[in-house]
């Protein structure tokens, strides 16, 4: 072949050009807030976390995971190889072959990426990425024909002028995609944002099978200080962690396909809001965005740039107002990105410093600040519901096995009947429990979700300052809100309160209690039975298991919905959403009920009473909603004395 | 939340004072941001945010205060005093010394003596016209507002009003913005010390929750629905009275002038 320094210089141009762009972008993502990230421990960690944290969530759709594993795999090590062989110039025929074993495995990947591509589901990005499998082909088959001579298949300066030029023009394409395009903004950007991003998650606590799920509480001290701003309004305003984490997403659409705001027709697609981020922290418009829009939003008009407002210009705060906080999107991500964090932060500074949380929001705040219940009643009232269940109240008794954490379901009749069950039950297995009376206040999660940190600390110091007071070994709550605020959340407010306490949910106790034989239940005979998990207590908690080892325990043989565990479908009524209330073609409820419709169920067993109230407000004909306490306390075999 | 934003309806020249106190929570007794005098900050803040002044006379440390400061307000002034005292004195000095054009309070306290007699002590003391019960100020021009005034069932009396004058906001006013905790945090508290003498007769009582009076029932001889849902509603007319337009003036402040009398208001 002629032209030997040709493909050298054309290697080493576009390695340097990538390196170029790769300080650019390491720029732009260290414009935003200093985190506390370990860099070495997480570069070291890095190709660990690839191959079982990042493969585990890959691993769901086999199709793609093989696929993926070929290509990039294929990829990473043509490229050391190519840098070897065709840069270097190092003569040896082993390297030769392997590189072309490894183009080959490259090039039957990407015909697979190619496949997929040829009809491809609405969820993912078209625009450049339907080049990107052709872009692989190039690069896969123009570096196979270039690598014969080396392998000694084929004699040097085989092919003329032609030829090689021809060669040459698939090779530019090719290394300008996989090289160039890696750190200048194409869609292989996300294979060096997303290494990245693996090394330096936010949330490290994330890798290897660990849970994360509370959100990072805002820094109040310096809300005084003239300038400070609570919150984020600029993408500045974000930790550099989590816009390296936006700058990662691949555009797969499997949060969309998720995201159950989207499917009702609300202004949310959880991946356009995270391309929203990227056009945000690089500068630019949305106009070049080749996926799905916000429903009922043209794409073309958002713009925005690192040191501008987000929320003037980029995204509509309908958007964020939209989201449920179910952290479905979080589940499915490939690139294990915090969509629900970064919704949660640019609420905040919505909330805190513009005050403009919509319709209810700003009532119900009002209520929650003046009698720490979010529909304004007398804080005297809380323990009405039990005036006739003869409770022990800690602060007569002190000391408890086991604190129950009543929630604002105490104000709310139809989730006092969930309470009631729940005491039954409790009376019933001989369980030593207390409450804490007018003592409890609201356990913090609307305000949160809604933005406004400050009511949540204020609400989460004083009912650790209260429980600081008493002596307990466990604290069990009806409501999955609550659980996750106790158990994930109030740790890290500078109390260690909690520390030795275990928190429950009550279907987690329950099922304790019937492992244990405390509690005698009949067999239930109620037709088809189905379980819907709510997001706090599955995605957030991970507790899947218990309910439905309760419902087996009465005999029920539970008819699974498509969506159920940690894909199930969220009724709606989480991260404010009812209060909020942003319209769209549907409601949220009904479409749960349709999947519980599916399954032909005609009792569906919840584990929230959110999600009752949800689920329940489904017009009629629709099956019964229980929540499980209710079913168990219905099916209790009480001895007589 | 569905009102209109802070846009500024008339010229930056006007000087309006809000009056604020601290208000209490109906059901939990909390301090709080008072329902009307926040719609007189708000009312205040849609006139003219650039030089409006929200003032309050008492105590400095108080958290309430914060939340009309969550509003979006740079600085509150307070008229240091003990809570107790009565305000009356230090305000209208202050008022008189910074002769603003339009005062706007709340029309009661929401706790204290809950009296209402604040705007009416203020516009004696002061010399100026009081409004009471307005709903909104339509605008303001040479020297002249014309405001809306609120009267029961929504109805609405337009009123103009030469400045300066005291003006007392009734519900019916836009209600007050979202308070957000940044601002409220950075707000400044312009303290101002004052003589303020103590309230002796106040000292004397002593205070107790209001018990609900019983409720008289109405005889309702309705046979419609449309007849029980006005008994249900209509607040009691009150019978008597004439409605005097066209007489002289002088005509219609002697029947004032007479009634008064009859009633006992004059001696
Ligand atoms: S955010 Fe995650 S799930 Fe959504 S498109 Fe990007 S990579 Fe895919
Ligand atoms: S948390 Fe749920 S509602 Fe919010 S963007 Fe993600 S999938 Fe959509």
């Amino acid at each position: 072949m002629s032209f030997e320094w040709l493909h050298p210089v054309l290697i080493a141009t576009a390695l340097v050009l990538a390196a170029v762009g790769a300080v650019r972008r390491v720029n732009l993502w260290r414009a935003g807030q200093a985190d506390q990230i370990n860099l070495i421990a997480g570069l070291m960690a890095m190709p660990g976390r690839y191959l079982h944290d990042l493969h585990d969530i890959v691993e769901r759709d086999k199709y793609m995971s093989k696929t993926h594993a070929a290509t990039g795999g294929g990829f990473v090590l043509s490229a050391v190889l190519i840098i070897l062989v065709h840069m270097l110039g190092i003569n040896s025929q082993i390297l030769a072959w392997a590189l072309m074993a490894s183009l080959v495995l490259m090039f039957v990947g990407a015909l697979f990426v190619f496949k997929r591509r040829l009809d491809p589901p609405s969820r993912i990005s078209k625009g450049p990425w339907m080049r990107l499998p052709k872009s692989l082909l190039s690069f896969a088959g123009a570096f196979f024909v270039l690598t014969l001579p080396a392998a000694g298949v084929l004699p040097e300066g085989t092919g003329g002028v032609l030829l090689t030029l021809f060669l040459t023009a698939l090779i530019i394409w090719g290394m300008g995609e996989l090289f160039f395009g890696m750190t200048w903004g194409g869609p292989m950007k996300h294979a060096f944002a997303g290494a990245l991003h693996l090394a330096f998650h936010r949330r490290q606590e994330r890798f290897g099978g660990g849970r994360s799920t509370g959100l990072k509480p805002v820094d109040l001290s310096v809300a005084a200080d003239q300038g400070s701003v609570l919150g984020v309004a600029k993408p500045t305003d974000f930790k550099w962690t989590q816009l390296l984490g936006f700058d990662a997403c691949v555009q797969c659409g499997k949060c969309e396909a998720m995201c159950p705001a989207f499917a009702a027709g609300q202004p949310l697609n959880p991946k356009k809001l995270i391309q929203d981020m990227v056009v945000g922290l690089a500068g630019g418009s949305d106009a070049k965005f080749a996926g799905s829009a916000y429903p009922g939003k043209e794409i073309g008009n958002a713009k925005g740039g690192p040191n501008q407002i987000i929320t003037e210009g980029l995204i509509d705060p309908e958007t964020l107002w939209s989201c449920t906080t179910c952290r479905a999107c979080v589940e499915e991500c490939p690139m294990m990105i915090e969509h629900v964090d970064a919704v949660v932060d640019m609420r905040r500074y919505l909330t805190m410093e513009k005050g403009s949380t919509p319709n209810k929001g700003a009532e119900v705040l009002d209520n929650i600040i003046a009698t720490d219940n979010p529909n304004g009643y007398a804080p005297a009232s809380r323990t009405n519901w039990a005036a006739d269940q003869n409770l022990n109240v800690l602060s007569d008794v002190k000391e408890t096995e086991v604190l129950f954490w009543v929630s604002d379901g105490a104000f709310d009749m139809r989730s006092q009947r969930i309470l009631r069950s729940f005491v039954k039950l409790l009376k019933a297995a001989d369980v030593d429990f207390a409450v804490l009376g007018d003592e409890e206040l609201d356990c913090g999660d609307v305000a949160r979700r809604l933005g406004d940190d400050a009511t949540f600390q204020s609400l989460a110091k004083r009912n650790l300052e209260t429980m600081a007071k008493y002596k307990f070994k466990r604290i069990v709550t009806t409501d999955p809100h609550a659980y996750h605020c106790l158990r994930n959340e109030y740790n890290d407010l500078g109390f260690d309160g909690l520390k030795d306490v275990e928190v429950l949910h009550h279907t987690t106790y329950l099922n304790e209690l019937v492992q244990q034989g405390k509690l005698k239940l009949d067999n239930l005979s109620a037709g088809t039975v189905t379980y819907h998990d709510p997001c706090y207590l599955g995605r957030y908690n991970g507790e899947y298991e218990a309910p439905r080892e309760l419902l087996r325990s009465l005999g029920v043989e539970i008819a699974e919905m498509e969506r159920s565990g940690f894909r199930s479908r969220c009724c709606g009524g989480g991260g404010g959403a009812p209060i909020t209330d942003i319209p769209g073609e549907r409601r949220i409820a009904d479409m749960r009920m349709e999947d519980v419709n599916t399954t032909g169920a005609e009792l569906v067993a919840v584990g929230c009473q959110q999600c009752t109230a949800m689920l329940e407000g489904v017009v009629e004909p629709r099956p019964e909603v229980k929540d499980i306490a209710e079913i168990l306390a219905g099916q209790l075999i009480e001895e007589m004395h | 939340m569905q009102h209109k934003q802070t846009e500024q309806r008339f010229a930056n020249d006007l000087n309006i004072v809000s009056l604020i106190s601290v208000g209490k929570h109906p059901q939990s007794g909390r301090e709080r941001r008072a329902e009307q005098d926040g719609r007189a900050v708000e009312l205040g803040m849609s006139l003219n945010a650039e030089n409006l002044t929200v003032l309050h006379a008492g105590d400095p440390q108080q958290n309430a205060l914060r939340s009309y400061a969550g509003m979006g307000l740079n600085s509150i002034r307070v008229l240091e005093m003990d809570p107790a005292a009565d305000a009356i004195a230090p305000l209208s000095s202050y008022l008189k010394q910074h002769s603003p054009d339009i005062v706007l309070a709340g029309v009661r306290a929401e706790s204290g003596e809950s009296s209402g007699m604040v705007p009416y002590q203020l516009a004696e003391q002061l010399g100026w016209p009081l409004v009471s019960r307005i709903a909104d100020i339509i605008s303001v021009e040479g020297g002249v507002a014309e405001i809306l005034q609120a009267l029961p069932r929504g109805q609405r009396r337009a009123l103009k009003v030469r400045l300066p004058f005291v003006a007392s906001v009734d519900n019916a006013a836009q209600e007050a913005r979202q308070s957000a905790f940044g601002p409220a945090s950075r707000a400044a508290l312009d303290l101002q010390s004052t003589q303020s003498t103590t309230d002796v007769i106040r000292d004397e009582w002593s205070e107790a929750p209001a018990r609900k009076r019983p409720k008289r029932l109405k005889k309702v001889k309705a046979t419609t629905a449309a007849e029980r849902f006005k008994a249900a509603t209509a607040k009691a007319q009150s019978d008597g009275g004439k409605v005097m337009k066209n007489e002289p003036a002088a005509e219609q402040a002697q029947a004032i002038f007479d009634l008064l009398l009859e009633e006992g208001v004059l001696r």
